[in-house]
């Protein structure tokens, strides 16, 4: 009874502001933190710039709070006009049940296919043909962040390479400087795994396990080196007492710990620290020996709607958002990389440049997004939360990893 | 309703007793409804569904006991039983044994009763989410209890339950029963209330101690007080989940994870409804083999006073 309620009083309010031909189309997305609110304020003033309204409807909360509340009012029938999701396999299911808009005329108009690199992220947009989604920004969870006070303080070189990382742990410790800060959360765990095993294991073994799901190379010896590799990850975190990721990020700024393997966003808190690349601190993408990164992000959907009107608008909306002049300037105030590759980002900052840098030489790889379903991935998460912070060995840890990939989906 | 209170007596018998007090069932009609359609039918769909595959949303493909035995091969879903299990126990016992004691104290006519009383209720009013906050921050070592002792002179005073894994749980017990025993100790100290001052007066005449009074005669008196405070800790027992997402967030690792939160995780950030409601199912199993053989013996058999 409600939601007919509902729906024909916005049906009312749709009716209403087509009759004023400014068209209002609501906005979900959980960018909240300042650094985020800024960048989305970007896309609402160029879509307000055209003549429309961008109505904000920011969740707070992270990502899982926020799903949950999108997924509930397309199913529930009082779907908003476009809404952020990471682009991957999230929304798979309600594209397939029909409920979201087909772009596949817009991305041909505007030639998305040329223009969006790498095309993986439009293969992510991409069912049966039909493109659904437009990808806004890259986030990559491949980096290493160094302090370079911890390691004056213990008299060392910073680091260029995961394996000097490691050679200069006991010395850090010994400076009574923790090695790795870590974050005690699945998903943080799950970041440090991935970039530890891409740059052990290398690509070719992470390319089996992570794109082919096999559990063949997940048992192998390339992967057992990985595992004893976060193994010893482990022992340089085990001091480590932090839950969230900026608090192990502000670790590393105040030189209380030596290292954090976190994705790109954590460059918004050394700038916030009012920190500089080189001199404070030092990324390294790959971890310093395999200079490639994952694609994740986010992606804007539409919800499939009655109103021609709000129809066409919502294709407005989602060429303008792919357009260079919104990509850069969102990107620039997110910190993420642009999702083409024939614009100038010359203003981005050295970490940045660095992974514009790999992106242009094609080293990229799907993410955990992309390639497993949000079922698969919270498993891992699971069993990454379960091995850091307990003694499991790592050949048992290597044995339920290879277990969870054999039944991946 | 002088219809209804005077049925003609020549009716048939079935009809009559159907319709006895009809207003009364009218006005209740839509409290029935609700109860049918939202808690029966609500349950009924979610343990059906648990026999399905569905993912993001619910679908028809069914694949038996599946999710069961998926469900019951997750460490996730072992350690969350028994974290239950000890806060479960720990919780049920100190909450009755503190409650009652501390009901017990105000109750011997102590100077600003109504004070303490005040006081011991106040964390009830707080939420879960509140409450684990609070006990975060005065748990953690680096500026909570242990850095105030230590700032005292006592320099090797360790205690740190929210950081290791085998402790975490007795972290959140902490705050759990600092939150629920005010309640538990109100609704004592109105059973003690409500026992005639006469049997204290026997108890003294026939010289027994104040506390073999309270074990030997007031508590098997108070039996219904224990049971309405049982099923409260209970309740609150099986739902726990607030108070592990705003305290630890399930961490570190999964040491501190619970069923409830299991349930919501896998419903909605892994989108497996199917394993969600396998573990739901599970929960309402608990809770049925328990209250169920306790129900029967309480309200089934011989009317108590």
């Amino acid at each position: 009874m409600s939601t007919t309620l509902k729906s024909l009083m916005i049906g009312t309010a749709l009716t209403a502001a087509t009759a004023s031909h400014a068209i209002e189309l609501e906005v979900t997305h959980w960018w909240t933190s300042g650094g985020e609110a800024a960048a989305v304020s970007k896309f609402a003033e160029a879509w307000n710039a055209t003549g429309n309204t961008w109505i904000d409807g920011a969740i707070a909360g992270s990502g899982s709070t926020a799903r949950p509340i999108i997924i509930s009012r397309i199913l529930g029938g009082d779907p908003m006009a476009a809404t952020q999701l990471n682009h991957g396999r999230q929304a798979e299911e309600l594209i397939e049940a029909g409920l979201m808009l087909d772009l596949t005329d817009v991305a041909e108009a505007g030639g998305w296919a040329d223009v969006v690199n790498p095309s993986s992220l439009l293969d992510a947009c991409t069912l049966d043909g039909k493109i659904y989604c437009v990808p806004v920004n890259i986030h990559s969870t491949q980096w290493i962040w160094l302090s370079h006070a911890a390691y004056a303080n213990a008299g060392l070189d910073v680091p260029t390479d995961w394996h000097e990382f490691v050679a200069s742990a006991p010395a850090l410790q010994e400076a009574g400087t923790l090695p790795l800060a870590m974050g005690q959360a699945g998903w943080q765990q799950n970041i440090a795994f991935g970039a530890i095993t891409l740059a052990v294991a290398g690509q070719e073994a992470w390319n089996e396990v992570n794109i082919n799901k096999n559990a063949d190379f997940a048992r192998g010896p390339e992967y057992t080196a990985a595992f004893e590799a976060v193994t010893a990850a482990r022992d340089f975190a085990a001091e480590s007492n932090v839950q969230d990721w900026n608090l192990a990020t502000n670790m590393v700024i105040t030189g209380v710990a030596g290292a954090q393997i976190m994705g790109d966003w954590a460059q918004g808190e050394f700038a916030i620290a009012e920190q500089v690349e080189g001199e404070d601190y030092s990324c390294l993408p790959g971890l310093g020996l395999n200079p490639v990164i994952d694609t994740g992000g986010d992606a804007f959907y539409f919800p499939v709607n009655d109103d021609p009107e709000i129809t066409a608008a919502q294709k407005e909306l989602a060429a303008l958002l792919i357009s260079p002049e919104a990509q850069v300037s969102f990107n620039l105030a997110k910190g993420s990389l642009p999702v083409r590759g024939d614009i100038d980002m010359s203003a981005a900052n050295g970490c940045m440049q660095k992974g514009l840098e790999i992106l242009a030489n094609g080293g990229v790889l799907p993410s955990g997004d992309i390639s497993f379903s949000a079922d698969t991935q919270t498993q891992i998460e699971d069993l990454m939360a379960q091995f850091w912070t307990s003694d499991m060995s790592a050949a048992d840890a290597q044995a339920a990893y290879a277990e969870l990939i054999e039944k991946a989906d | 309703m002088t219809v209804a209170s005077d049925p003609p007596s020549h009716t048939a018998k079935r009809p009559r007793k159907l319709f006895k007090n009809w207003m009364a069932k009218l006005a209740s009609l839509p409290m029935i409804l609700t109860a049918l359609v939202v808690f029966v039918g609500g349950t009924a769909w979610t343990v059906t569904y648990s026999f399905t595959s569905s993912r993001m949303l619910p679908k028809t493909n069914w694949v038996g006991f599946d999710q069961y035995e998926r469900l019951w091969n997750t460490d996730r879903w072992i350690i969350s039983i028994k974290n239950l299990g000890i806060y479960g126990g720990c919780s049920m016992v100190l909450t009755l044994v503190l409650g009652f004691s501390l009901a017990a104290c105000l109750d011997r006519k102590i100077r600003f009763e109504s004070a303490f009383r005040s006081i011991f209720l106040y964390p009830f009013a707080l939420s879960f989410v509140v409450t684990g906050l609070a006990w975060q921050w005065i748990l953690n070592p680096d500026f909570g209890l242990q850095s105030v002792v230590r700032g005292w002179g006592w320099e090797s005073f360790t205690f740190n339950p929210l950081n290791d894994p085998n402790t975490v749980i007795y972290g959140l017990l902490i705050a759990g029963l600092w939150q629920g025993t005010g309640l538990i100790m109100c609704i004592m100290l109105a059973g003690l209330r409500g026992i005639d001052e006469d049997i204290w007066k026997a108890a003294r005449v026939d010289g027994i101690g104040t506390i073999k009074t309270y074990v030997m005669v007031i508590i098997p008196m108070m039996r219904p007080v224990f049971i309405t405070a049982l099923v409260l800790i209970a309740s609150g027992i099986i739902k726990l989940y607030d108070l592990v997402v705003a305290q630890t967030g399930g961490g570190p690792g999964l040491s501190s994870e619970v069923p409830a939160k299991y349930v919501i995780e896998y419903m909605f950030r892994a989108q497996n409804l199917g394993q969600g409601f396998a573990a739901s199912t599970m929960m309402l199993c608990s809770v049925v083999i328990i209250l169920i053989p306790w129900a029967y013996l309480e309200f089934g058999g011989k009317k108590r006073g």
